[in-house]
């Protein structure tokens, strides 16, 4: 910032002058990476297919936000179709969509596990004191390591699992119950039919 | 016909551009006066080539010529003639028309007003202004002409619903105002390099323009933040999206350059560095267009992203960054260097200021951007909110403020800060009973950071009064710079006030509520009395009815509205909001749950106008400063700093 440019060291602060240069060139090369990737490695940085969607569904455990003490974890699910919610307080989007997941609490169609991504535990408390909770359980996922086994880009994001423990649909972005209706129930009322196929 | 008439208009206006930046920068470097003469007749023929095609654009807009791709895709036969003009920047290629404009404007305006600049000096200002107005030109022709035709279409798919607000309407002129603003420092900084030559009359012509540029983006961003507020439905006024960022990052540049500029005017000092800062001011910008239209980061609100053409915006973006970054590491060092300057002084406290704002943009830039480093290398994915951006932005933007207070009232080159001691400490203590009046006993609870934010903010605005004050009680005169700047960092101060406020104490709920029941939030009592359908000119919506009511007395009726557009058919918040000073009622309705049901957002925030006020005081400060008289001196006195002088005034090398 100040310049000291005597003599003996000019050709350092010639160097030094070019520093911004070389950030800046950095930078740019970084934006043309993604750039190329965008456009010929069908990057999408919006909506991320998820590779899980027909995988199984990692297993999480993880200390619940109600009591750290406690561990919950996905498998005391297992055997019935449940809802992955990733969320944050911090998020406006989640905020948006916690009416809409309230909805699908209250229809009871399946049970809903929230996954409170990077987040400070007293404010998320409070946060679901004040607004309803729709969650059977929520997982606390401090450091986001279980997100990231999840492949989650951002928040809100929500994971369909069947019963049989495979991922059937992820929604990126806030739900709505159009969206609700349109792409979750049906895969819902398809496991419902293959189990009724079978029953008999 | 007129389309045609439209795109030839921007043909002969790119040419017009070339012709300015060949006779201006080739005329100066071979010394020809003739050459030089031709880029202000040239400049002023780009701007009305440009004109002549945003006029086609409208026209095109307002006779809906659905033949236009881009009117078809940006407006419809229901939408209304404010929208239509306004539909001509709804998207990417009139935008960039407009980006266009205003660049050819303030180019004309910089020629009107150079006269008085040496010859060389000024034709290589034009000439680089006119660079810019090349490249962007040709990348409008040559990937986005917003006159493609087609077929006729019976109707247009309309313009994004989001857009359709008066805020909106006039948010992306303010800002690009302020955007392409920052071109003028760059032009005056690369002009400077390329003379190798910076003095104090170089800063005194570049300072008007600098805080013009701020002032626009200020106002521009302002205005972003308010529609926000109201219309995205959230009750936010700011998400660090990175659109968001986009545009704070060159403010955060720009407020620095202004500073730096203010030492370099007055003592000639930090020479390079304001060179540096120029450069960064408009880099910043060309990024926040690049990141903005290229969707190489996720943002909410990227209304015209393609990555088919950011490849051509990247690489406008490295020849003009990398290019005067080189030219900056090869004529920086020859400037000559800077005298030493005391501790105590104001341009050590400007010094202080320049960091924190340029590790304050540094976070910035780093939050927005990680995400795709993160991608680029392999290392994962994450994404960068609030949490981070809350902490890290406040880490140096609080000693930053409370600086200021502090830094207003220093004297040049040598301050006795222990003469002020007195009202520094009257000033602090003032601050902190503000805090604990307001706060303590007018919220009823105080955090420490509440408290502290609180003190500062209100220390900053008794110490920016007291100082023409304290000025006109001593008779001294007071000049537009110094009242200018007073204003502008009494806002700084209502805006610190307002974000402590209205974070710490604003109450938000989401609740569902059907016709006659009421939910009492932050001792006001809202009450849906009940929902009615509604209709525009191009949507359909329902209103809501709230009545709110404080005890007994009635309070306000607010209408909020959720629309939905008939051709795009998105849904659309429009917040009930009753303003008041001290607070915001503020209710939104959320999802239809049947039966008469609706989630409703309520929200009350105090104080939260003081953000929006304290960014347009320091707007008005700009604007005050702008007219101080030394500028006009310096415009209209004919060569009254010949190269020589300018020579002499400037600082010893040693």
């Amino acid at each position: 910032m100040a310049e000291e440019l005597t003599s003996p060291n000019a050709a350092g602060a010639r160097a030094r002058a070019l520093v911004p240069a070389v950030l800046f060139a950095v930078l740019l090369g970084v934006c043309g990476v993604t750039l190329y990737k965008i456009q010929h490695r069908g990057l999408d940085l919006h909506e991320i297919k998820s590779p899980l969607i027909g995988r199984p569904a990692p297993v999480f455990r993880l200390p619940s936000l109600a009591d750290p003490t406690v561990m919950v974890s996905n498998e005391a699910f297992a055997g019935r179709p449940y809802l992955v919610n990733v969320w944050g307080t911090w998020c406006g989007e989640c905020r948006a969509e916690h009416g809409v997941l309230l909805e699908i609490a209250r229809r009871a169609e399946l049970p809903l596990v929230g996954l409170d991504w990077r987040d400070e535990r007293g404010i998320a408390g409070r946060y679901l004191a004040t607004l309803g909770n729709p969650y059977s359980v929520v997982a606390s996922d401090d450091d986001g390591r279980v997100a990231i086994d999840w492949g989650v880009y951002g928040a809100p994001e929500t994971f369909l699992v069947g019963a049989d423990g495979q991922i059937k649909h992820k929604h990126v972005g806030a739900l709505s119950i159009d969206v609700w209706e349109r792409d979750f129930v049906p895969h819902l009322k398809a496991g419902t039919a293959a189990v009724a196929a079978v029953a008999p | 016909m007129i389309p045609e008439l439209g795109h030839f208009a921007l043909v002969l206006a790119f040419l017009m551009a070339l012709t300015a930046t060949f006779f201006g920068l080739v005329g100066a470097w071979r010394g020809q006066s003739a050459w030089m003469a031709v880029a202000p007749g040239a400049v002023a023929g780009q701007w009305v080539f440009v004109s002549l095609g945003f006029a086609c654009l409208t026209y095109a807009f307002i006779t809906h010529d659905f033949s236009v791709v881009y009117v078809a895709h940006n407006s419809n036969s229901q939408l209304p003639l404010l929208y239509r003009v306004a539909g001509v920047w709804g998207a990417h290629e009139g935008s960039l028309l407009l980006w266009l404009l205003i660049l050819s404007s303030w180019t004309l305006a910089v020629a009107y007003f150079s006269g008085s600049l040496p010859e060389r000096f000024r034709a290589r200002v034009l000439g680089v202004l006119a660079l810019i107005g090349t490249s962007f030109m040709a990348f409008l022709l040559w990937t986005s002409s917003p006159f493609a035709r087609q077929p006729m279409a019976a109707d247009g798919a309309d313009l994004n619903p989001l857009l359709q607000d008066p805020a909106l309407a006039l948010h992306p002129p303010m800002l690009y105002a302020g955007y392409v603003g920052t071109s003028i420092a760059f032009a005056f900084a690369v002009a400077a390099l390329l003379e190798g030559r910076l003095d104090a009359a170089w800063a005194r012509w570049t300072r008007p323009w600098t805080t013009t540029a701020w002032l626009f983006l200020t106002i521009g961003i302002a205005l972003g933040s308010w529609w926000a507020y109201y219309v995205l439905g959230w009750g936010g006024w700011w998400f660090w999206d990175a659109v968001e960022n986009a545009s704070f990052m060159p403010w955060l540049a720009s407020t620095a350059l202004i500073h730096s500029l203010a030492v370099t005017e007055k003592l000639g000092l930090f020479k390079s560095w304001t060179l540096l800062l120029a450069v960064f001011a408009f880099s910043l910008s060309l990024l926040g267009t690049f990141l903005v239209r290229s969707g190489v980061v996720v943002s909410v609100h990227a209304f015209a992203s393609d990555p088919s053409r950011g490849i051509f915006i990247l690489a406008l973006l490295a020849f003009f960054i990398i290019g005067s970054l080189i030219l900056y590491a090869w004529r920086a060092p020859t400037l000559g260097s800077d005298a030493g300057f005391a501790l105590v002084s104001r341009e050590s406290f400007l010094l202080i200021n320049n960091a924190l704002l340029v590790a304050a943009a540094g976070v910035v830039l780093i939050g927005t951007l990680m995400p795709m480093f993160m991608d680029a290398f392999g290392l994962g994915k994450i994404s960068v909110g609030p949490p981070f951006f809350n902490v890290a932005f406040l880490i140096p933007m609080l000693p930053l403020v409370a600086l200021v207070g502090v830094g207003m009232h220093a004297g040049w080159k040598q301050a006795r800060l222990g003469a002020l001691q007195n009202r520094f400490l009257t000033l602090g203590l003032a601050g902190l009973a503000l805090a604990v009046l307001v706060c303590w006993l007018g919220f009823g609870r105080a955090g420490l950071l509440t408290l502290l934010g609180f003190a500062i903010g209100a220390f900053v605005c008794l110490s920016a009064a007291s100082l023409p004050i304290a000025r006109w009680r001593r008779g001294e005169h007071l000049s537009l710079g110094v009242l200018g700047m007073s204003v502008a960092h009494l806002g700084l101060g209502l805006f610190t006030v307002g974000v402590t406020v209205a974070q710490t104490y604003k109450v938000e709920r989401d609740i569902s509520l059907g016709a006659g029941e009421s939910y009492t939030l932050a001792g006001y009592d809202f009450r849906l009395v009940g929902t009615r359908p509604v209709t525009g000119p191009n949507w359909d919506g329902v209103e809501a009815t709230v009545a709110i009511r404080e005890g007994a007395r009635e309070v306000t009726v607010l209408h909020p509205q959720k629309r939905v557009y008939r051709v795009q058919t998105n849904p659309m918040t429009q917040a009930g909001i009753a303003v008041g000073p001290t607070r915001d009622l503020f209710v939104a309705m959320g999802e239809d749950l049947g039966a008469g049901r609706w989630s409703l957002r309520l929200q009350y925030k105090p104080f939260i106008r003081f953000i929006w006020l304290g960014a347009l005081t320091m707007a008005l400060g700009g604007l005050l400063s702008v007219g101080d008289r030394r500028y006009r001196r310096a415009a209209t006195s004919k060569a009254a700093m010949p190269a020589e002088a300018a020579l002499a005034e400037g600082p010893t090398r040693g």
